[in-house]
C-alpha cells in the first residue's frame, strides 16, 4: 500500500520542473518575478501553468519583492518571487533587508550559473548567498535537481513559523537542467530550531501579579499581534484588564482605531499622550514589539519607572534594546490568552482618561489645523480625513516613507486587522506602489489605497506598467508638495532652512499616469477633493489622485533625536 | 566593562553557517581574537569556539542572536572563569642553537619536540595564552623561524551535556 503511494508520487522532472511542483504543492498560486538567462529554464517549467500558478511581471526585481512582500502582508501568506542571477537578484537586495527589518515571509528564487562556473566571476555571477546572509533568516543553494524539493520545503516552512521573515534560494542552472526523482514532502520541523519557545506558566502567573497590582499599567502593542494572528486575543486582554494601548506603526491595525482603549501610535511621529504617558505609567506590557529606536527615542530614559513585562516569539529580541523585567518569549496568541484568565478584571478608567485628556491636547494644537486648515493650501492631513470618510471599513492603507507615511498613519481610521502595509523598520522609498499592486493581487475583495510621496513615487513609478498589465484596481493618492517633504522638515528644524537637494523638478503626474494608461486626476482646490476622492474609491480600474498640497508642512507631535519619549513637542 | 568571553555555538555543518555567526560580530563591531570549529561529541553537530573582547550585556546579546539562526542549536556566552580552555602553539627554532640551555627551557615551559630535521626542530606547547607567548618571548633568544598558535578550545563548567539541550528542543518542536 504505501509503496504503492510512494511510487505515485515519484516520477522524474527536471529541477526546473520541480520548483514548479513545489510551488503548487505549497499552495502558492501567485508569484511576481522577472526572467533572465540563469533562471530561463524555470521560466520554461511554468510556461503552460498559467492557470494555477498566475506569474505577474513586473518591471524591476524590487517590485517583484516588494509586490511579494504586499502579498504577504495583506494575506498572511508567504510571498514569493523569482529573479535571474546577478543585476536580478542583486536587485532583490533592498527588499529581503525589508522583509527581514519587518519580518516578512518571502521566499525568493534565484538562478545563479553553471556550478561549474561558481566562483569565477562567470557572466552575471554574483555571490548571492554571500550577499544575502545578513539580510535573510535563512539561505540556501542548490547544485543539484536532486536538492531542490527539500530546500524549497525548507524554506517556505521557515519564512512562516516562528518570527516570520525572508528566505532566498539560489539555483544553479546546471540543477535547473538536471534531472532527479520527484517527490515533495512538506517541512515539519528542524531539529535545530524552536520556533515558538514554551510558555513558562510561572511567569504568566508572575505577570499577571504585576498586570493586578499596577495603577497605571499600559500595554505597547506591534506587528507581532498581526503575525501571530492575535487581534481577538488582544482586544480580550484590554478589555478584561481595562488598561490602555497603543501601536507601534507597523501594529495599528491590530486594534480597531476608534477602540476606547486604543490611545494611538507610538513614536517619533506618534501620539502625544502614549508618548509622554510612557514615562509615567508602572508596568509596561510589551506584545510583539522590539522597542526600536524610533519608539524609545532615547532609551536611557525610556520607562525607567515602569516594571516591563515583555512577550515575544523571538527571544533574541527580550532584554536586547530595554532591560526586562519579565520576560515571556513565545507565541503572543497563547500567552495574551494565558496571562487574560491569569489577570483579574480591572476597571482603569480614570487613567485611559488621562490619555483622552492629552489627545485632545494634540487634536487642538495639531489635528484640528491638520484636518480643517484655514489657509488655501491643501494639507495632508484633511487628504485623509476625507479618505476615512469615503473608504469602505477594510480598506487597506499601503504608505510608501516619509511625511506623508507618518500623516497617513496617524490619521487613517483602521477597523479591520491586516489593514495597513507600510515599510517601517527599513523606510524604503518605492516600497508602497508595488506593495500595493502585490497587496490587491492577494485579497482582491478589498480596497487598496496607496498613499505615496512625490519622490517615493519616482522610486518604483515603472511599477504602474505592472499595475495596468494586470488591471489590478490599486487606488493611488500621490500626496505632492514637491520636495522630499520628510528631509526638508529636518532640514528646516535641525539644520537651518538650509534645503540642500530637496526639492524637485517633477514630472507631469498626469501625463505620465495617461502614457501609463492609469485613469488619473490633479486636485488643486479643496472644493474639488471630495468629489475626487470619491470617483476614486469608485473607479473600476486602478486610479491616481494627485492631490498638491501645501509645500513646506511640519508633522507634529515629534521627539526631536536625542530627546526622551516624555519630551514629545506638539510644535 | 570590556572582558574575554567565550562563545561556544553549536550548529548544524552548513556552508556559509560561518559567515551568519561572524557578521553578528561584525555589525557590532567587535572584534574576533580567536576561533576554533570542529565537530562536537554529537555526530553531525559542529562547535564553534569564538573568544571576544566586549562587555557581559552584549556577549549574551550576540549569543542570543546567533542562537536565533535558525540551524544553530545553542549559543552560550562564557567568562573566564567559567571556562577551561586550552591553545596549542607550534615554535621552529633554527637546530644550530639547540644547546643545553633551550632543552632547560623547553623543560621549564613543559614543551615538547615534535620534529626533528637537520636544520630545525619544532617544538609543541599546549596551555593558556600567556604560557604559550611566554614561552615564545623566551625562544626568541634562540631564534624564531616560525610561530603558529591555534585558537582556543574551550569548555564551560556550567553547561549541560549538548545531548540534554537537544533533548528539550525535541520536546518543544513536538
Ligand atoms: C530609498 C530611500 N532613500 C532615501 C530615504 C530617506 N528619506 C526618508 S523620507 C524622504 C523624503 C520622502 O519624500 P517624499 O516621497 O516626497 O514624501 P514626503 O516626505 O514629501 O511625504 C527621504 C529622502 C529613504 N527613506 N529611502
Amino acid at each position: 500500500m504505501e509503496t504503492t503511494t510512494i511510487k505515485e508520487k515519484t516520477k522524474t522532472l527536471t529541477g526546473a520542473e520541480a520548483v514548479v511542483k513545489c510551488l503548487l504543492e505549497e499552495n502558492v498560486n501567485l508569484l511576481f518575478g522577472y526572467p533572465g538567462g540563469a533562471i530561463m529554464p524555470v521560466y520554461d517549467a511554468l510556461y503552460g501553468y498559467e492557470k494555477q500558478l498566475r506569474h505577474v511581471l513586473v518591471r524591476h526585481e524590487q517590485g517583484a519583492i516588494h509586490a511579494a512582500q504586499g502579498y504577504a502582508r495583506a494575506t498572511g501568506k508567504v510571498g514569493v518571487c523569482i529573479a535571474t542571477s546577478g543585476p536580478g537578484a542583486t536587485n532583490l537586495i533592498t527588499g529581503l533587508a525589508d522583509a527581514m527589518a519587518d519580518s516578512t515571509p518571502v521566499v525568493c528564487i534565484t538562478g545563479q550559473v553553471h556550478s561549474h562556473l561558481l566562483g569565477s566571476d562567470a557572466f552575471q555571477e554574483t555571490d548571492m548567498i554571500g550577499l544575502s546572509t545578513t539580510v535573510t533568516k535563512w539561505n540556501t543553494q542548490a547544485v543539484r535537481a536532486e536538492d531542490i524539493p527539500a530546500a524549497l520545503a525548507k524554506a517556505f516552512y521557515i519564512a512562516r513559523t516562528g518570527r516570520p521573515g525572508p528566505v532566498l534560494i539560489d539555483i544553479t542552472k546546471d540543477a535547473q537542467f538536471g534531472k532527479a526523482e520527484f517527490r515533495y514532502e512538506k517541512c515539519k520541523g528542524l531539529r535545530s530550531y524552536v520556533p515558538y519557545p514554551k510558555v513558562d506558566m510561572e511567569k504568566v502567573r508572575q505577570a499577571a501579579t504585576l498586570i493586578n497590582k499596577a495603577k497605571r499599567p499600559f500595554l505597547l502593542f506591534g506587528q507581532g499581534v498581526v503575525l501571530g494572528g492575535a487581534e481577538k486575543e488582544l482586544k480580550s486582554f484590554l478589555e478584561k484588564t481595562g488598561m490602555p494601548a497603543a501601536g507601534t506603526l507597523l501594529g495599528l491595525s491590530a486594534l480597531p482605531t476608534d477602540h476606547p482603549q486604543h490611545a494611538g501610535m507610538l513614536g517619533m511621529h506618534g501620539n502625544y499622550a502614549p508618548n509622554l504617558l510612557t514615562n509615567y505609567c508602572d508596568v509596561l506590557i510589551a506584545v510583539g514589539m522590539r522597542f526600536d529606536d524610533r519608539v524609545t527615542s532615547d532609551v536611557n530614559r525610556y520607562a525607567k519607572q515602569a516594571k516591563i513585562i515583555h512577550l515575544d516569539v523571538d527571544a533574541s529580541e527580550i532584554n536586547k534594546v530595554v532591560k526586562c523585567d519579565l520576560p515571556l518569549p513565545g507565541d503572543c496568541k497563547e500567552t495574551l490568552h494565558l496571562l487574560r484568565l491569569a489577570a483579574n478584571s480591572n476597571d482603569h478608567s480614570a487613567w485611559v482618561d488621562e490619555f483622552k485628556k492629552l489627545r485632545s491636547v494634540e487634536y487642538e494644537a495639531v489635528i484640528e489645523k491638520e484636518f480643517f486648515p484655514e489657509n488655501s493650501a491643501l494639507s495632508m492631513g484633511e487628504a485623509l480625513r476625507l479618505l476615512n470618510e469615503t473608504k469602505s471599513p477594510d480598506t487597506i492603507l499601503v504608505t510608501d516613507v516619509g511625511q506623508h507615511q507618518m500623516i497617513a498613519s496617524r490619521y487613517f481610521k483602521f477597523e479591520t486587522c491586516r489593514s495597513q502595509i507600510t515599510s517601517g523598520g527599513l523606510g524604503t522609498m518605492g516600497f508602497a506602489l508595488p506593495a500595493a499592486l502585490g497587496a490587491k493581487m492577494g485579497a482582491p475583495e478589498r480596497d487598496v489605497v496607496a498613499v505615496i510621496g512625490d519622490g517615493g513615487f519616482q522610486m518604483t513609478i515603472q511599477e504602474l506598467a505592472t499595475i495596468a498589465q494586470e488591471k489590478t484596481n490599486v487606488k493611488i493618492l500621490l500626496l505632492n508638495n514637491n520636495f522630499l517633504g520628510m528631509v526638508r522638515q529636518w532640514q528646516e528644524l535641525f539644520f537651518d532652512k538650509r534645503y540642500s537637494h530637496t526639492e524637485m523638478q517633477n514630472p507631469d503626474f498626469q501625463t505620465l499616469a495617461k502614457g501609463f494608461g492609469i485613469a488619473s486626476k490633479k486636485v488643486t482646490e479643496r472644493k474639488e477633493l471630495k468629489g475626487a476622492m470619491q470617483e476614486m474609491m469608485s473607479s473600476p480600474s486602478a486610479y491616481l489622485l494627485e492631490v498638491v498640497v501645501e509645500k513646506e508642512e511640519n508633522v507634529f507631535p515629534m521627539i526631536p533625536a536625542g530627546a526622551a519619549v516624555d519630551e514629545v513637542r506638539l510644535c | 566593562m570590556q572582558n574575554q568571553y567565550t562563545l561556544s555555538v553549536f550548529s548544524e555543518h552548513r556552508i556559509g553557517m560561518l559567515m551568519r555567526l561572524t557578521t553578528l560580530l561584525s555589525r557590532r563591531h567587535v572584534n574576533i581574537e580567536s576561533i576554533t570549529c570542529s565537530e562536537c561529541e554529537v555526530e553531525g553537530i559542529f562547535r564553534y569556539t569564538i573568544v571576544v573582547c566586549c562587555d557581559e550585556n552584549l556577549a549574551n546579546k550576540i549569543a542570543r542572536q546567533m542562537e536565533k539562526q535558525v540551524e544553530v542549536f545553542k549559543a552560550f556566552a562564557h567568562s573566564g572563569c567559567e571556562t577551561v580552555f586550552r591553545e596549542i602553539a607550534l615554535y621552529k627554532v633554527p637546530l644550530k642553537t639547540l644547546s643545553g640551555q633551550l632543552e632547560l627551557v623547553l623543560r621549564k615551559h613543559n614543551a615538547s619536540v615534535v620534529a626533528l630535521e637537520s636544520s630545525f626542530a619544532i617544538v609543541e606547547k599546549t596551555g593558556h595564552e600567556e604560557d604559550l607567548l611566554s614561552l615564545l618571548r623566551e625562544l626568541k633568544n634562540f631564534g624564531v623561524l616560525e610561530f603558529a598558535r591555534s585558537g582556543r578550545v574551550a569548555m564551560s563548567k556550567p553547561m549541560k551535556p549538548l545531548q540534554d539541550y537537544l533533548n528539550e528542543m525535541e520536546l518543544y518542536n513536538n
